[in-house]
């Protein structure tokens, strides 16, 4: 039988360890799998909680901006346009936070064995993926609902969408668990930046309601803006700001190359810190 | 044949800032802006936990490290199982490595027995296949099978520790790396699992790197052994003349330091302040015992710090003192916390002896650390001499009693 053979040297140059990350596949598989299975065996109310916060929020919205603050989203209904936004800003806000906590919560694991650690934000970002899924479920449901019309090119549309989401989800909340590890402190500051990304999304209003152009350019830097633009594209009957969406593309794929490489760069030492 | 682990010289170098091993970004920024101000660096502590290692380890030889607290052990084997990088060197590793630096690792209280093989057996690097076809084999093992769909929180730790030894011992590794596992759980399972280890190893070829403080099970389960020291191989080759090459290193400290645990409580400083100085004991005269733990945080409650003295000849414990928080506020304070015990009048026989000290907190049952050290010689000065001498091994304890003639 042919033997392994690894070399183990201080850490230099950088490479993105795919091939090793395909070894550890049934590892990535079984932290996503455990993560599931906890957490819907540790919350009462299970799957119906991943649920009740978008629908909650989603009433108190629509009967603020269908009755005190009119905004005009046709042909798209509020609450469906306020849901659409809010199930994919909690798959981003999922993303980050999870991910970014990921390498502190899994410390004890992280310091006695070793695996490829960008599994942890990985399957970090699929559970969030999951909920999202449960998510999607309740979207379409009220769709019907609403008697709203979903054109054939949702099928596209809504998987760019929800891949957009990801990875500019997976390269925030990789580049937050590495900076988490290093600097203790720094997790106190990831509620209030998703705050503020919150509002600088356009989750209760449409973008293209923002009257001054520089501010929307501005607002187009968030990629959440053009995963949502991607995702309403197919109800509000194909209209689409492909400013927004190339803005909103690049700036992902930055911050995916930025997380991606940052954590990258600290792993060795992460298990030092952690 | 090639070895199987060529390690040339490695080393590890800390950093330690100088009171926690973690940053926090407040003191970055506001360090930063000190320096625009004053010149003066404010300096970060190096320190080598290993300094070139060289060590050939063939495959199928069973190789023990022994070295006290500190010694860099654990670190080695850290190493060389990639969860941490070298500082410098390099190691080559010729076989798939399992290594076992805690037994349970991952385990989840919320997934049931049979979960948690799956779960803990992915995470030592077995293939899901593989578990597959172990599965009944570790559930017979770990004799838990009535219990193994329920969820771990319901185990007694007795049972948890038996399924996690179980996964431990049906690993297929060419090369196992094993550090202080066998300190916990009990002592008849330890054995069987040592007994199933040995048993591949033997049939198998496996290469075994075993960190241990238990001399016994060092010298029965490897034929080779290296001595570590200060981050240095101090000696290496059968395993009888290092063991007997440890016990003269272990007679000369009397003070444990090791570097504070951000993470976790843990004992920094251990001094022994014999009468005489040094490792000398008078008996019947005073000793203390100064303890120095560290605390990663303020207002922890219920620690429980104790120690035993042990014979070193025997290895039995001859005292047991403890201190719990509910028996006086202790350990309250973050960063070092100082502790005395004393002994106004030292009743144990002349001979060798040297300190068990447990750190843990008691709600949990959280058992942070075990350390053996702090050596020590009682001797019988300025006592009158018995008409036969004070002979060796004549007793552990000595305490005066009253004769009275009755009839």
């Amino acid at each position: 039988m042919e033997k392994t053979e690894h070399r183990i040297k201080p850490p230099e140059g950088f490479s993105l360890g795919l091939r090793e990350l395909w070894q550890y596949r049934e590892l990535f598989y079984f932290f996503t799998w455990r993560d599931i299975k906890v957490k819907y065996k540790q919350t009462f109310l299970g799957i119906f909680w991943a649920l009740l916060q978008p629908l909650g929020l989603m009433l108190i919205f629509t009967l603020l901006f269908t009755k005190s603050w009119k905004i005009d989203t046709t042909p798209v209904a509020y609450p469906i346009f306020v849901l659409s936004g809010l199930i994919i800003w909690n798959l981003f806000h999922a993303a980050v936070s999870h991910a970014g906590e990921s390498m502190i919560q899994n410390a004890a694991i992280i310091k006695k064995i070793y695996f490829p650690r960008l599994i942890v934000p990985g399957s970090a970002v699929l559970v969030a993926l999951f909920d999202f899924l449960m998510g999607l479920l309740i979207f379409l449901v009220f769709c019907i609902i609403y008697k709203q019309l979903v054109q054939w090119q949702a099928i596209l549309f809504f998987p760019a969408g929800i891949l957009l989401t990801l990875v500019a989800g997976f390269g925030a909340g990789t580049f937050l668990a590495a900076l988490n590890v290093k600097y203790r402190d720094f997790r106190y500051t990831i509620p209030f930046l998703l705050q503020f990304l919150f509002f600088a999304s356009q989750v209760i209003y449409p973008l293209q309601q923002v009257q001054q152009s520089w501010l929307k350019y501005v607002l187009a830097l968030n990629p959440v803006n053009a995963a949502i633009e991607l995702f309403r594209t197919p109800l509000n009957g194909g209209r689409i700001d492909m400013e927004v969406i190339g803005i909103g593309i690049v700036s992902a794929l930055l911050l995916f190359i930025t997380g991606i490489y940052y954590f990258r760069k600290t792993e060795a030492y992460l298990a030092d810190h952690a | 044949m090639k070895p199987a682990i060529e390690i040339r010289n490695l080393g590890k170098r800390y950093r330690l800032a100088t009171s926690t091993r973690y940053i926090a970004l407040r003191d970055v920024i506001s360090n930063s802006v000190k320096n625009i101000f004053s010149t003066h660096k404010k300096g970060v502590e190096e320190f080598w936990a290993l300094q070139g290692i060289h060590l050939d380890i063939m495959p199928g030889e069973r190789v023990g490290i022994i070295g006290r607290n500190g010694a860099g052990k654990s670190t080695l084997l850290k190493i060389i199982s990639r969860i941490t990088p070298p500082t410098t060197g390099e190691a080559l590793i010729r076989g798939r490595v399992g290594s076992l630096l805690e037994v349970g690792t991952g385990f989840h209280p919320e997934l049931t027995g049979h979960e948690n093989i799956y779960l803990n057996g992915s995470i030592l690097g077995l293939k899901k296949n593989e578990i597959d076809k172990q599965r009944d084999a570790i559930i017979d093992f770990s004799g838990v099978e009535k219990f193994i769909d329920t969820p771990l929180k319901h185990y007694s730790s007795g049972m948890e520790m038996r399924l996690a030894f179980s996964v431990a011992a049906h690993l297929r590794s060419e090369i196992l790396l094993i550090d202080e596992v066998l300190a916990v759980g009990d002592m008849e399972f330890q054995k069987k699992c040592l007994g199933k280890m040995e048993e591949v190893s033997k049939e198998e070829g496996r290469t075994i790197l075993f960190v241990s403080h238990n001399l016994a099970a060092v010298s029965t389960l490897t034929s080779k052994a290296i001595l570590m020291d200060k981050g240095v191989i101090k000696e290496s080759g059968h395993t009888a003349k290092v063991l007997s090459a440890y016990t003269t290193l272990k007679l000369s400290g009397f003070v444990f330091t090791a570097p504070p645990d951000a993470s976790s409580p843990s004992v920094n400083r251990i001094e022994l302040v014999t009468s005489e100085g040094g490792s000398i004991q008078a008996y019947g005269k005073p000793m203390a015992v100064i303890f120095e733990i560290n605390m990663p945080s303020a207002d922890t409650k219920n620690m429980a710090l104790a120690f035993q003295v042990i014979n070193r000849v025997n290895n039995q414990a001859v005292l047991h003192n403890w201190i719990f928080d509910a028996d006086m506020p202790i350990c309250r304070k973050k960063g070092i916390n100082r502790i005395e015990f004393t002994f106004p009048e030292v009743k144990l026989y002349k001979g060798g002896y040297f300190l068990k000290v447990h750190l843990a907190e008691s709600k949990q049952k959280t058992k942070y650390q075990e350390i053996e050290d702090c050596f020590f010689e009682v001797d019988m000065l300025n006592l009158p001499e018995p008409e036969w001498g004070w002979y060796d091994n004549m007793c552990l304890y000595l305490d005066r009693g009253l004769w009275q003639l009755k009839d």
